[in-house]
């Protein structure tokens, strides 16, 4: 018998084969351009203005006239980091125990499908419509607070939180729910002790997303916030701040302003990202050695 | 490779399954029954999937559930610790007494049913959590705190499951580390440590190659003495060797609804169902003669 020839065939199979490759990687290049522009813009632009006087950038206040060239971004940091806790402290519990409700009792009932359309539906409402809705409801009686927009940005995280959150429990295999009762567990012990931890490293970094995307917010904060130049500890009384805020309103300031508001913008996504980092070593934490 | 800890050696596959059957003597019949069923039912919304199951089962036997797929084994297994109550739709009628008090009376908790009658599944699923936790997990939602009262627990468990010489240097590790065999070995320590009077065994060895089901079966004629066992099994051979009493199931087609019911056709003494069945579904079945 003769050898068998085991030499690839040029076949028309490679050739696609070939060209699927290629086009992945020329996806994936065209993913990256715009997120390392994105940052290497940020870093070169806000750098300098953030390293210059560090820390002086994150500690001061912002300059009282604008065309003032220098630091301070300080309210804004305590300004974002104040609303995005109050919001964070509101939506994720009512968010995670909604969606324990949506997936644990209330199933197809007829009460749950409605309140996961209408979560649906807020996922889609505009942010600036969610703004307008607490200056109405809020800021009109209350004034300017970070509360105001710590209530406007819970009010946009609340229908992803549940959301996630729901999925996450949707992942939890039954057989685990169903090896807790074999052992004469009651359903909320079950939920406690073997769906939650389970799903929790799942729901942790979906309410990060939200957490995040929250922290970015501007629509929201407009009518709420308010654009205070100065620090504001207070979560209730008097005008805040926050960073996207800055960010748009130096944005369109004159060049002295536009410096800080690159800083702001670095400042912020630097925040983010420290955030993710924070939860994701929380949540590592959690999971076990095998 | 063997792994470096010493492990029991599995029993010798046994050449026939007339031979020692033939040996057993018939187990007893006598005494209270644990399980008495009069005419249950079970119903998934609408379909009924089993119907007119009537029998006993007596304490500290392994009685072993046989049959095609299908045919409502696992169905009628999860009637008696009230598993269905989890599954929306699901319903079961008919009189089912456990040490004579109706399991469905109004005034029986389903949790309390659950504690006394244990469940090891076809899958093995630990919990992703240590192997000390997945052992704990039971007495610690019955109130036990007391960690020596819990060091304890989980040793003797481990070691009625003989699986304590294999993970005692990694309790702490995750459960999920473990082998498919070790971890349904796992899956049965849990059960235990609850101290049930019951475990009811739904193919716990069809994930599990031959040698992790000797060790299982092993296992079950080891905690006979303690447990009253009910295991369903579409392996035969599995039902011979370790059961003192079979029943066999089957599923009858439903010409006016063309909907497959499930049915009890036999029970008895395991060695008189297997050399002598009464039914010819039953012998068509044992022999292989079954579609």
């Amino acid at each position: 018998m003769t050898a068998p020839d085991l030499r690839a065939r040029r076949s028309w199979r490679s050739v696609q084969d070939r060209l699927v490759t290629g086009l992945m990687i020329a996806a994936v290049v065209a993913v990256f351009v715009p997120l390392v522009a994105v940052l290497v813009s940020l870093i070169a632009r806000g750098g300098g203005i953030v390293l210059d006087s560090f820390p002086a950038f994150f500690t001061e206040e912002v300059p009282r006239f604008s065309r003032r060239e220098g630091p301070g971004m300080g309210p804004a940091v305590i300004g974002t980091l104040l609303a995005t806790a109050a919001a964070t402290a509101m939506a994720v519990p009512l968010g995670v125990l909604g969606a324990i409700y949506l997936h644990e009792y209330g199933g197809r009932g007829r009460f749950a499908r409605l309140v996961r359309f209408m979560a649906t539906v807020m996922t889609g409402v505009p942010s600036i419509v969610m703004g307008l809705f607490i200056y109405i409801l809020w800021t009109i009686r209350f004034g300017f607070s970070a509360f105001g927009g710590a209530l406007a940005l819970a009010c946009l995280m609340l229908p992803v939180v549940i959301g996630a959150s729901e999925q996450m429990l949707r992942l939890v295999p039954n057989h685990l729910r169903e090896a807790s009762y074999a052992l004469g567990a009651t359903r909320s012990r079950t939920i406690l002790t073997v769906v939650l931890p389970a799903a929790l490293p799942g729901i942790v970094s979906g309410c990060l997303l939200a957490v995040a995307r929250a922290a970015g917010e501007t629509a929201p904060l407009l009518f709420a916030v308010g654009a205070a130049k100065a620090f504001n500890w207070s979560v209730l009384d008097e005008a805040n701040t926050a960073l996207s805020m800055q960010i748009f309103s130096n944005a369109m300031d004159v060049p002295a302003a536009q410096d800080r508001a690159w800083g702001a913008a670095l400042t912020l996504v630097l925040l983010t990202f420290l955030l993710t980092l924070t939860a994701r070593l929380v949540t590592g934490r959690f999971a076990l050695k095998r | 490779m063997e792994p470096a800890i010493a492990m029991p050696r599995p029993p010798r596959p046994q050449a026939g399954v007339l031979l020692p059957l033939e040996r057993r003597s018939a187990p007893a019949l006598e005494g209270e029954p644990v399980f008495d069923l009069e005419d249950v039912e079970v119903f998934y919304g609408s379909f009924r999937a089993v119907r007119g199951v009537s029998m006993k089962i007596q304490k500290n036997q392994i009685t072993a559930f046989i049959g095609p797929s299908g045919c409502g084994k696992t169905t009628v297994l999860r009637a008696f610790n009230r598993m269905h109550d989890t599954t929306p739709g699901a319903r079961v009628t008919g009189k089912l007494r456990y040490h004579g008090v109706d399991l469905y009376g109004p005034e029986v908790s389903a949790t309390e049913v659950r504690r006394r009658i244990g469940m090891v599944f076809q899958k093995p699923n630990p919990f992703p959590k240590s192997i000390y936790d997945n052992i704990a997990f039971g007495p610690r939602i019955n109130g036990v705190r007391d960690k020596q009262q819990l060091d304890e627990v989980v040793q003797r468990s481990l070691r009625a499951a003989a699986l304590w010489d294999e993970v005692k240097d990694r309790l702490d590790k995750s459960a999920l580390g473990l082998s498919g065999g070790q971890q349904q070995r796992l899956c049965i320590a849990r059960t235990i440590a609850v101290e049930p009077d019951v475990v009811l065994m739904d193919e716990p060895c069809s994930a599990l190659d031959p040698i992790a089901t000797a060790r299982i079966e092993e296992l079950m004629r080891e905690l006979k003495s303690r447990f009253t066992i009910v295991i369903v099994t579409h392996n035969m051979q599995q039902a011979a060797r370790t059961s003192d009493r079979t029943a066999f199931f089957t599923a009858e087609l439903d010409s006016k609804t063309d909907q497959r019911t499930g049915i009890l056709v036999e029970y008895d003494a395991t060695a008189k169902l297997f050399s002598n069945p009464r039914d010819e579904r039953t012998e068509n079945y044992i022999t292989g003669r079954f579609g």
